[in-house]
């Protein structure tokens, strides 16, 4: 008979393998670091491991592991702020190497050339959002949460969320508007 | 570029969920670049997380780390040893000058002693040949203090 440990610790490896790769994206996009989007996905994970019997399951694991991965990379600005003296080197890849990867399939070389050109002013746009903007961008455009979840993984009410995003879409079709 | 071929399925389903938030009118353009760039971002994490990731083997030299390990203990032993012989000859050195200080201090006491010995002679002799005058030849003495008026 497995006990409650072992139970747990068979759920928990599941909860793993369905929601690494989202943890992943969010984080990777979130730093454009692949090596640093893994140690913190490992980091996000093993707090999520310690404090699991802690899960009441008020909102989804997913959206609980999310906000782990947000307080994560909270922190990590948070300590590169800090050590900006010590350490001013950043791994974080830039726009053209991020912008390179695209949706091809059927597309014809020009389709994927004016694609690239539209991920790369997303990724500018991106880029002069503040944290707390990024962080609902990413949530809705590129993991698709929807709106209360974005609010309970980031702790803001609903109606800031709408205008986070308010304004980081006014960015972005700002850039891609005015350079057209 | 791998994940790539993923994508051309996935763009679909993407597309149609591609919905925006309410009271933000979307052009179509906008709405293209963002789902290109959601599927940017998805094939790039794919990639990254199926990539083949390699362990670097750590060769440990260990004949190297006996080498210096030796040279330094050698080096401690040698440093050790000539520290000490050198507190030695110093403590030596120190107690010969220590001894030299103190037989010259008793030389001099020796010699301060046998001075004030000569001294304390010499006065009694001269305190005894002026003071005491023999009684015979008081008048005699009278007369020469007379004779100097």
């Amino acid at each position: 008979m497995a006990t409650a440990g072992e139970f747990s610790a068979e759920e928990f490896t599941c909860v793993v393998e369905r929601h690494r790769p989202q943890i992943f994206r969010f984080l990777l996009a979130s730093t454009r670091d692949v090596d640093l989007a893994e140690t913190l996905t490992q980091e996000c994970f093993l707090k999520a491991h310690r404090n699991w019997g802690r899960f009441r399951g008020d909102s989804s694991a997913m959206t609980w592991l999310m906000r782990i991965a947000i307080n994560l990379q909270k922190d990590h600005w948070r300590n590169r702020r800090m050590q900006f003296w010590r350490h001013t080197q950043s791994n974080s890849v830039d726009l053209d190497e991020a912008s390179e990867w695209l949706p091809s399939g059927e597309s014809s070389a020009e389709k994927q050339l004016l694609a690239r050109e539209q991920v790369q002013r997303v990724w500018e746009s991106v880029k002069g959002l503040s944290e707390r903007q990024r962080t609902v961008f990413l949530l809705r455009y590129v993991e698709e949460r929807e709106l209360s979840e974005i609010a309970q993984a980031t702790g803001l009410s609903e109606g800031t969320v709408k205008a986070h995003l308010s304004r980081a879409l006014g960015r972005v079709r700002a850039e891609l508007g005015g350079k057209r | 570029m791998s994940g790539m071929e993923r994508l051309a399925g996935k763009r679909e389903e993407v597309e149609g969920a591609a919905e925006l938030d309410a009271g933000e009118p979307v052009d179509a353009a906008l709405e293209e670049a963002l789902t290109n760039f959601r599927m940017s971002v998805h094939a790039w994490s794919d990639a990254a997380l199926s990539r083949p990731r390699t362990a670097a083997q750590v060769v440990r030299h260990r004949s190297w780390r006996l080498a210096v390990g030796w040279a330094l203990a050698a080096v401690l032993m040698v440093g050790g040893l000539s520290g000490g012989m050198f507190e030695r000859h110093q403590r030596i050195e120190r107690e010969r000058i220590a001894a030299a200080a103190r037989l010259a201090e008793q030389q001099k006491a020796i010699r301060e002693q046998q001075a004030m010995d000569e001294n304390d002679l010499l006065a009694a002799v001269d305190s005894d040949v002026s003071r005491e005058v023999p009684n015979a030849m008081e008048p005699l003495a009278q007369l020469g203090a007379e004779g100097a008026k």
